[in-house]
């Protein structure tokens, strides 16, 4: 009854939402039994040997020159022999940009299914059961898995690294598929990886909307998210209008987020925005409409002009990062 | 070329989530019913690329009851040439919609199939890749950017702290993520001609599940904190509590 856990890397670093990962599977461990065996697809080992003191009994370093870039259906193959292999009770994967595009090329070869972006999972009956949101957070949906192997996506940032040590007994293999056959090949990275952080593997996120006013006075946001620690965030209608990117859109149809602290400057709180936020630890609002929904679910709420509290604020939280400095 | 769109019917974002009396399912009593917004892209991408080539032929295809014939025409009347339902009553996971796609896509040979990078409502983004590996057809997830030559295609997906180039040959799977482009909106003359374009209706193919769905619940509702205060006077107060209360700071 072993639990197989996919490990993504990136430019020779294990990325950490593996190591949230690995956690997790050392937890389940303790009611599954069995071992935790993490499969690591890379062109050269990014510090396998690390794992073991993360949860990992074996770690299955799988090698091939087509992997020092994400390969999908290299890294497809490599992850469906390691199962058909080991033949685990479960599967995991982090909810990453990689993650989500691996994780259902894996279970459509094994003809199972997948419980994406999973928030919680237990043991029940001897079974996996996953917990995970659906409608971007407005409800949330329990799911069991009719045949083994049970495959789960884990969202970034809600699962907590560290769990029992494993043995950390290394293997390397040479992965064997056919690298010319025809597929998508990862030519380039258009921006410098390691740079700016993504909101879903955020702790701070500040977050501005239509009350900003024009793109131009975001520079507040980003003077308040850079004393913070921050990532930015944007709402739907400040994305549509185009005064911030896509993927800085938290909410339905943008990024679902759970930070330790979301600061929503100027925003209302459309429901496909707090739909979006709302399981975020704690929530700090400044609007200048006291009726504005988003201080319905704020656990701290300043009411008043953003453009006089940001700079306010900002100043304020560099005051105490120097004290603590 | 013939591309296939494989779209899906989905609650409109303003929705309520109510639980149906199933304790399992979404209660459909109320809900607006609209294309899934991630869709729209992948619809209107298809049909620049057709317009490109000035030639060629797009497909949507739909799974669902009877309903999802209003979104297939709403995806005609945007400009594609035909439609196939997918015929099915029953709420199909993932693995199961895949599978039913696969069989109907496979049938016309497309050079492109087109999905949105995840429907809204169950927030899986499994379908796209899923049909993809059926279909022993490489696959790039979320595009952002869409450039074809020849036959061959060159995109961009964002991943954290980045953005990915991919090339890749036709034909091929793309799902397609916000900023892609701006869908159209269908126009009186376009609403009018998809009255007169066929729908095609098919039993859905979907084989057993991959999932079962134990419950669906509403997640515990998050109180009203406390106003700090009124403008700058709140911010040590604000610090004050972020810092010592929820020790965030």
């Amino acid at each position: 009854m072993s639990i197989l856990v996919f490990i993504e890397q990136r430019e020779g670093r294990i990325r950490s939402v593996s190591h949230e990962v690995l956690g997790e599977a050392s937890r389940l461990k303790a009611s599954l039994g069995g071992e935790v065996v993490a499969v690591l697809p890379c062109a050269v080992d990014p510090g396998a040997v690390s794992l073991g003191a993360l949860g990992a009994d074996r770690v299955e370093v799988v090698t091939h020159e087509a992997f020092g870039v994400y390969d999908a259906a290299g890294y497809t193959r490599a992850m469906v022999q390691a199962i058909e292999q080991v033949k685990p009770a479960v599967v995991l994967f982090p909810a990453s940009s990689l993650g989500k595009d691996l994780a259902p090329r894996v279970a459509a070869r094994l003809g199972v299914g997948l419980a994406s972006d999973c928030t919680a999972l237990e043991v029940a009956g001897g079974g996996l059961v996953a917990k995970r949101p659906v409608f971007a957070g407005k409800a949330l949906q329990k799911v069991g898995f009719p045949k083994a192997p049970a495959i789960a996506s884990l969202r970034p940032k809600v699962f907590a690294v560290g769990g029992a040590a494993g043995a950390g007994v290394v293997e390397t293999v040479v992965a064997s598929f056919d690298a010319t056959a025809k597929r998508a090949r990862v030519a380039r990275m258009a921006a410098a990886a390691g740079g700016k952080l993504d909101l879903t593997e955020s702790e701070i996120i500040v977050s501005g909307g239509r009350g900003m006013k024009g793109p131009e006075h975001f520079e507040l946001i980003e003077g308040l998210a850079e004393a913070l620690g921050a990532t930015v965030g944007a709402s739907r209608a400040v994305v549509d209008a185009g005064w911030r990117p896509h993927s800085e859109q938290v909410g339905q149809t943008g990024k679902t987020v759970s930070p330790k602290l979301y600061v929503a400057v100027g925003i209302s709180g459309a429901i496909q925005h707090l739909a979006g936020m709302s399981s975020s630890r704690c929530i700090v609002a400044i609007n200048k409409d006291p009726d504005a929904p988003i201080f319905k679910i704020a656990d701290y709420g300043v009411v008043g002009d953003l453009f006089e509290v940001v700079p306010a604020l900002t100043e304020a939280v560099r005051k105490l990062n120097a004290q603590q400095v | 070329m013939i591309q296939v769109v494989c779209i899906k019917q989905v609650a409109d974002t303003e929705t309520r989530v109510k639980v149906g009396a199933d304790g399992k399912s979404l209660d459909p009593a109320g809900v607006t019913w609209i294309m899934n917004p991630y869709d729209e892209f992948a619809v209107e991408q298809a049909l620049r690329v057709k317009e490109k080539l000035g030639a060629g032929e797009v497909i949507v295809v739909s799974l669902g009851g009877a309903g999802v014939a209003t979104t297939l025409r709403n995806a005609l009347a945007m400009g594609a040439d035909r439609a196939i339902h997918l015929k099915s009553e029953v709420v199909a996971d993932s693995l199961q919609v895949a599978r039913a796609l696969a069989s109907a896509v496979k049938a016309t040979s497309p050079a492109i199939v087109w999905f949105g990078r995840q429907a809204m409502d169950d927030d899986a983004a499994q379908v796209g890749p899923m049909t993809a590996e059926l279909l022993d057809l490489p696959c790039v997830t979320a595009i952002a950017t869409f450039e074809l030559t020849d036959q061959n295609v060159t995109v961009e997906r964002d991943v954290e702290g980045g953005r990915e180039v991919v090339e890749v040959g036709l034909p091929a799977v793309f799902t397609t993520d916000k900023g892609l482009n701006d869908p159209r909106y269908a126009s009186l003359k376009g609403i009018m001609a998809a009255k007169k374009k066929p729908i095609d209706e098919q039993p859905a193919e979907l084989g057993e599940t991959g999932l079962t769905v134990l419950s669906l619940e509403l997640p515990p509702a998050r109180s009203a904190g406390r106003i700090v205060g009124q403008g700058v006077d709140a911010i040590p107060e604000l610090i004050r509590v972020l810092h010592e209360e929820a020790k965030v700071l």
